[in-house]
Order: structure tokens, then sequence, then C-alpha cells
């Protein structure tokens, strides 16, 4: 297959996970993405482990994100290194970087001094907060953008206080948008030829993700989000039975549905509770604890079958144990492996999207640090 | 010029999935033409969440289904069908996330849109894949929370299953797809070629989750634990998470345990010298962490805190948020207006394109609004006639 950006270099000077994940989703799209690295200690996120994770002298994570990219070793403060910088520049068709405000500036290359390098540059920038304004200069941490954008009311029920997502959600989803700008710009820029500046942040990438429930709050007099009190409710918005249910072994998932008709299928009594359509707005958190009662009663298989069989929306709530031992995950081909060379390998996801009926698979592990610094050089006659 | 101006894309898909994906291209610049069902339309016209309709329709629709226009058909006709088949020959893109099968009854499946445009840009949105045994299940975003382990990794240790209070897996499904249609509409101004992009919920979620899968992977199939309280994420150890204080929250992403012990003047703190027991024993150290944050306010933790570079936030709500400069300083709110001139706020798109903000004052149509024009547009009269 020909991957759509096939013969696109990417020059990635991000750190860390969000400019990095975006690097990512263009590699498995067919672009030739290098790593620009500071000699000695290159991305940040080759020591950041989680769980002391490390393959050989990189973290676990730094492989996850950076699979399928070179690495090139280069010192912004050197003159040497800038000047051999400038002329890969010079050949590039997008560069991306996470610096804080004035970073760039400073070395001399931002947007307006590489456009005199290359005028057909696709320049992408992540930050924290935006460029303007008192949190430009924030550091643009993942779970302060979640803390600040509101983000934090929506999940776990009324009694739980803020609750966090347990995922770096603002790096991924702005990792996303950035990947979306930079594609966006090069359609546009095989017609006119001209270099694009695109720019996203953190913060404005946990906004949008919340656009549906901010429109909502902008339109329904500055009302905010009204947790269950109920446990395993999913949603401030919807109304019962939207949740998760405890059952003798273990949860099942309601997503929505007639109450009445689902009441009748698990034998659930609720006409003191639910007397129309806004009762399972009204009386949400009772509705809620109400079926909770009945679903404790019987096993998971037990609630699903009967569920299923009348149509009901419902699945059984896995841990990773049981979800990756799912018929359906090995027939997606979630996984691939990665070979790191002398007969180890590591196991990750591969790229979601499948284009001309393919999964875009790519087992090419991480780079070690400015491992590619050298052919690099003499491919585009760097001296 | 945006960079998606003179595309035309056509866009069967309901509720939040392929219509978020849609969103995007329009604010690029492409014009996106709905496909609804006659009398009813995209069926999120009528999914309200706390109970709210704005004009006579859904909060979320109106976010979702802004700078689009409508046009209502019926998809059983052959006369309406043959209208479609034209939209669809002067089209770019076409998307749908109809279930598995539907689009083949119909007649408008890849191989047959393929047939009338051979450049066409196809993309489809599932649950779980367009075959196998899990092709039939609903794709609805708790459930495929739910399957995929998702709900392992939010809230504390004894919480059960905690679900991502927003549909994460559907806006995360329409990211992926608008992704392979954008790369393929690269690959088409280069190459003028087609292409099929698909997407399932079930692959967009574990790529939301690549990072804690792949430990999962590599790690003899641990599973997560997340911490018993004030949990941020189930493999970082102690500080990370978000704490009561006296008046409100404050949220703490990292530090070393005895330089916060410092400068938060908490001896208990002090003992906690090798690096590695903030993991091993992040439960007891978030423990003494949130009793003594319940000592000062927000405000006094921050002015001890954030001069010292420890990386540290507020939490807010909306109200707080968008009282605030920092806010007020992204310009992330737009008003538009519908045909009829109601008009209602909404965010933008979050992405910059040469220093611009790409907003529109288009608000979402009504069903069926744009049916005469398009057809004036798009449709020779005799097309109508030999249908």
């Amino acid at each position: 297959m020909n991957r759509p950006l096939e013969g696109l270099l990417v020059l990635e000077f991000c750190q860390f996970l969000a400019g990095p994940s975006a690097g990512l989703k263009l590699a498995d799209l067919g672009a030739r993405v290098i790593k620009i690295e500071r000699p000695g200690t290159g991305d940040a996120c080759r020591q950041l482990s989680i769980k002391n994770l490390f393959v050989a002298d990189d973290s676990l994570l730094f492989h996850t994100i950076n699979r399928n990219k070179e690495s090139y070793a280069a010192d912004l403060k050197n003159p040497e290194d800038l000047a051999r910088l400038k002329q890969l520049i010079a050949r590039a068709d997008v560069m991306t970087h996470n610096f804080r405000p004035g970073v760039m500036e400073k070395v001399g290359l931002d947007y307006a001094n590489v456009q005199a390098i290359n005028p057909k540059l696709i320049y992408g920038v992540v930050t924290g907060y935006g460029n303007e304004g008192p949190w430009a200069n924030k550091p643009g941490q993942d779970l302060l953008v979640q803390s600040v954008s509101g983000l934090t009311f929506l999940s776990g029920s009324a009694i739980d206080g803020p609750v966090p997502f347990g995922l770096s959600v603002s790096d991924i989803m702005c990792g996303n948008h950035l990947a979306q700008g930079i594609m966006a710009a090069l359609i546009k820029r095989a017609k006119t030829n001209k270099g694009i500046l695109v720019e996203v942040s953190l913060l404005e990438s946990i906004l949008d993700v919340q656009f549906e429930v901010i429109t909502t709050y902008l339109n329904d007099g500055g009302k905010l989000p009204d947790r269950s009190s109920a446990k395993g409710s999913a949603h401030a918005y919807l109304s019962a039975p939207y949740g998760m249910y405890e059952t003798l072994d273990g949860h099942i998932a309601l997503a929505m549905g007639s109450l009445p008709n689902i009441c009748s299928v698990i034998g659930c009594d609720i006409t003191d509770l639910y007397t129309d359509g806004n009762s399972a707005f009204d009386n949400r958190d009772k509705l809620i604890n109400r079926l909770a009662e009945t679903f404790k009663e019987q096993n998971s298989k037990l609630w699903l079958d009967l569920l299923d069989s009348h149509g009901i929306w419902s699945a059984e709530v896995l841990d990773y144990q049981s979800a990756t031992a799912l018929s359906n995950y090995k027939y997606l081909q979630i996984e691939q492996q990665l070979d790191l060379g002398e007969g180890k390998n590591i196991r990750t996801t591969v790229s979601p999207i499948r284009l001309d009926n393919e999964k875009l698979f790519a087992a090419k592990a991480a780079p070690k640090l400015g491992v590619d610094t050298v052919d690099i050089n003499k491919e585009f006659e760097i001296n | 010029m945006r960079p998606l101006e003179d595309y035309l894309i056509i866009d069967f898909s309901q509720f939040l999935s392929g219509p978020s994906a849609s969103l995007r291209l329009a604010d690029f610049g492409a014009r996106v033409i709905k496909i609804e069902r006659l009398g009813v339309g995209d069926i999120c016209r009528t999914l309200y969440t706390s109970n709210l309709i704005m004009n006579g329709e859904s909060s979320v629709f109106h976010a979702i289904n802004r700078n689009k226009e409508s046009f209502e058909v019926d998809l059983k006709s052959n006369e309406d069908k043959e209208i479609v088949r034209e939209l669809l020959k002067k089209a770019d893109v076409m998307i749908h996330n109809f279930r598995p099968g539907v689009m083949e009854r119909l007649g408008f499946d890849y191989q047959s849109v393929l047939a009338l445009n051979p450049s066409i840009i196809y993309g489809e949105i599932s649950g779980f894949g367009t075959d196998g045994d899990w092709k039939g299940k609903p794709g609805q975003d708790l459930l495929l929370q739910s399957v995929t382990g998702l709900t392992s990794l939010t809230g504390n240790a004894d919480s059960g299953p905690v679900a991502m209070g927003l549909s994460i897996v559907d806006m995360l499904a329409g990211a992926h797809l608008a992704q392979g249609i954008l790369a393929c509409l690269y690959r088409k101004a280069i190459k003028n070629e087609g292409g099929l992009v698909q997407v399932s919920m079930m692959e967009s979620a574990y790529d939301f989750q690549f990072e804690t899968i792949t430990t999962f992977m590599n790690d003899g199939g641990c599973l997560p634990e997340r911490s018993k309280k004030n949990n941020a994420n189930a493999y970082l150890g102690a500080p990370y998470g978000i704490y009561q204080t006296e008046n409100g929250y404050l949220a703490l992403a990292m530090g070393s345990i005895p330089v916060l012990g410092q400068l938060l003047d908490c001896e208990k703190l002090l003992d906690y010298t090798d690096i590695k027991e903030a993991f091993s024993k992040r439960d007891e150290i978030k423990a003494i962490l949130a009793d003594h944050l319940l000592t000062a306010s927000t405000e006094q933790w921050l002015s001890v805190l954030e001069p010292a570079d420890i990386w540290c936030a507020d939490v807010l709500n909306w109200n707080a948020l968008m009282a605030h400069e920092g806010f007020k300083a992204l310009n992330m709110i737009q008003e538009v207006e519908m045909a009829d001139g109601y008009k209602y706020e909404t965010t933008r798109c979050p992405i910059r394109i040469d220093g611009e903000l790409l907003t529109s004052t288009k608000g979402s149509p009504k069903l069926g609004q744009d049916n005469k024009q398009i057809i004036n547009e798009f449709i020779k009269q005799n097309t109508i006639a030999n249908a």
C-alpha cells in the first residue's frame, strides 16, 4: 500500500506526549519523522518511566510514543549544530515543537526566521495555554490543564470532589488536533506552495473535548454539571439508567434506554419513581440506586444475556486481563510487536486507522538517542 | 483561504463520532452536507442532555452540527437515492457510521460509491469493526469504555469502575476518522487517488490507552492499580492528584516529597527521602498530604508552591474558569446563528492556522433546510425526471 504521507519529512523538536503523539500519527500514515534531540539527554520522556519499566536505556513509555521514528542529536545552543539543523529544516516539510513561548525565538528557529530558510515549511507549535494572557507561561502539564478546564467535575459521583480522567487526555487530544492541523495545512500547501503556521494548546484541546457539555452550560443559564450521587453513574448530563452497576460477580454497563422497558425485563419496580419521561432526569439518582438493588442479585452473564435478548444496550465492565482476552481484541489486531534486535521485542498498539482495507502496522522500534545522526548528515549532505 | 475550501463532504453519520469529524472538516473550510432521514433526521436532534432543548432541538446537536447544511431524504425512495448519487459524484469525501450491512442494503457501500466516483474518500466508523462476531453490537460510548478496560483507570481504588464523564470514545473515533480523511485528502491533492478510511471505536479506545495498555502487555499482565485516595493516574506516584484545601482544591503534578514537605511545612513528609517511595508508599504519602493541605487555603498553598516552580494549579469549575483572564485570552467561545435567526453560544475549533482562529458564525441546520438550494445547485432537471 502507498501510505498517504509517504515522501514527507517531519522534524520533531517536541518532548513528552502531546507533540510526539502527533508525530507518531503522522509516521504511521507514512511520513518520515526525525526526532531532533539534545545530545546526552534527548527527549525527557526517555527517562520518564511508569512502574520503572525500561527497555535498554529508555523508558517503555518513550518506546510506546516514539516508535516508527528516527533520532538526530543536535544542541540548539551550539552554533555548528544549529547550522546543520538549518540545512535539515531547508529540506523538511513539517517541523513541530513544544517549547515554552520565547525559546525558539531565542535560538532563531521561530516561525518567522524559519520561513526565510524554508518558505514552504509547515510549522506546528504546541503550548499549554496559548501564547497570550496570564497563563501563557504556566507549565503545560496534563493534570493541571484538566484541573483548570472544569473537566474534573464531570466524572465520578457528586460526593467525590473533582475527579480527573485517569489518562493524559489533554495531551492525547492535543496531539490529535496537531496532527489534524498539520495535515489540513499540507493539503492547502499542495495548492499554494506556501508555509503555514499551525498552533494548538492543551487547554484549547481539553475545552474542545467538552464542547457538547460546555455548549449546554452556555445556553442553560450557566448551570454547572450535576453529577449523580449514585455510585457507578457515568455522565452528569444523562438520565437514568446510564451508568455501571454491580452484579453478584462483577459490573455491567447500561447505556441510554427506555426505563419502563428495562425495568420490566429485569423485574424492578419503579412505578413510584417513574411517572413520565421527565422522571428519568428528575429522579435520576433514586432510579439508579433502585436499579442497582436489582442488579446486585444475579451474576453479570445472566443480566447481559437477558438484556441482549431484549435488544437493550449493555456490556460487561472488563479489566485489561479480560478485555485483552476478547475474541474481538484479537480479531481487530489491536497489538503489534516491535523488533528491538537481538531477538528482543515489545508488544504495543497499532494505529487505530485502517486505510484501503489495511491496518497500518509499523514494527520499527523507537530510536536510540542520536542513532541516525551520521546517516542523516550523509543522506542530506550536511556538514 | 481555509485549508479545505472548495471540498465537498457528504455526511450520512449520526450522533457524535462521525459528525464530530465532519465538524472539524467544516471548520477547516470544507462544505459539509448532512444527509438526514426524512421526517426524523440525525437522531441526535432529539437526544437531550440535561433535558435542555434549544430552538426545538437538543443542545448537543447544536454543538456538533453547526457550520453544516442539511439535506432531508428518503433513502428508500429511488428518486431520492438518485439525487444522493448525483451529490456523491461531485463529493470529495463521504462519511457514515451505520452498523455494518446497512450501507450495502441502501446501495451506498464503498464499492457502489467508488463506481460513481473513483476518486472519492470513503470514511466509516463502526463500533467493533465491520466484520467478525462483534460487528452487530451497538457502538455506544459507555459500553466501549466498559469493555476496553478504560473504566479501571479513573477514580480511586475502592470506587469500582469509573467512567470518564464524557463520550470520549466517540470523540476519539471522530478525531481518528478526521485524520485518516485528511491524510487521504493530501494524497488526493498530490496523486488524485481516493481511498477507504475505516475506524472502529474499539481500536480508537485502545489507541487512547496506548501507554497504559503497552505497560500492561510488557509488565507480566499486572493490572493498573489506582491509589486509595486522590488518584489521578494509576501508574504515577505521589503527589500526583487533586487535594481538598480549606476553601477548595489543589492539583499537584510533581515534586519530590521531602521538598514538598519543606515548602508546605509538613514535617511527616521529610522522611520520604528515597525517591522510589513516591510510588511504593504513595497511599501513605497522599494521606499525609491530604490531611495537611486541608489546613490552609488554595491561594496560600499556590503562593508557596508556584514561586518554587512546583507544578500545581487551582481546580476550577466552568464559572471560575470563564471568569478568569487566562480563559478570556483564548477567545474560545463564539456565537453562531441559525437560518431562522436563533443564536447560541458554543466553543470554536481548537486549532489556529496562520495565527487565525477558525471561527464560523453559521449555526446548525434545521432538518432539510437546504434541500431546495442543493437540488438547484447540483441536480439537473433531467436527472430527476429520469429517475
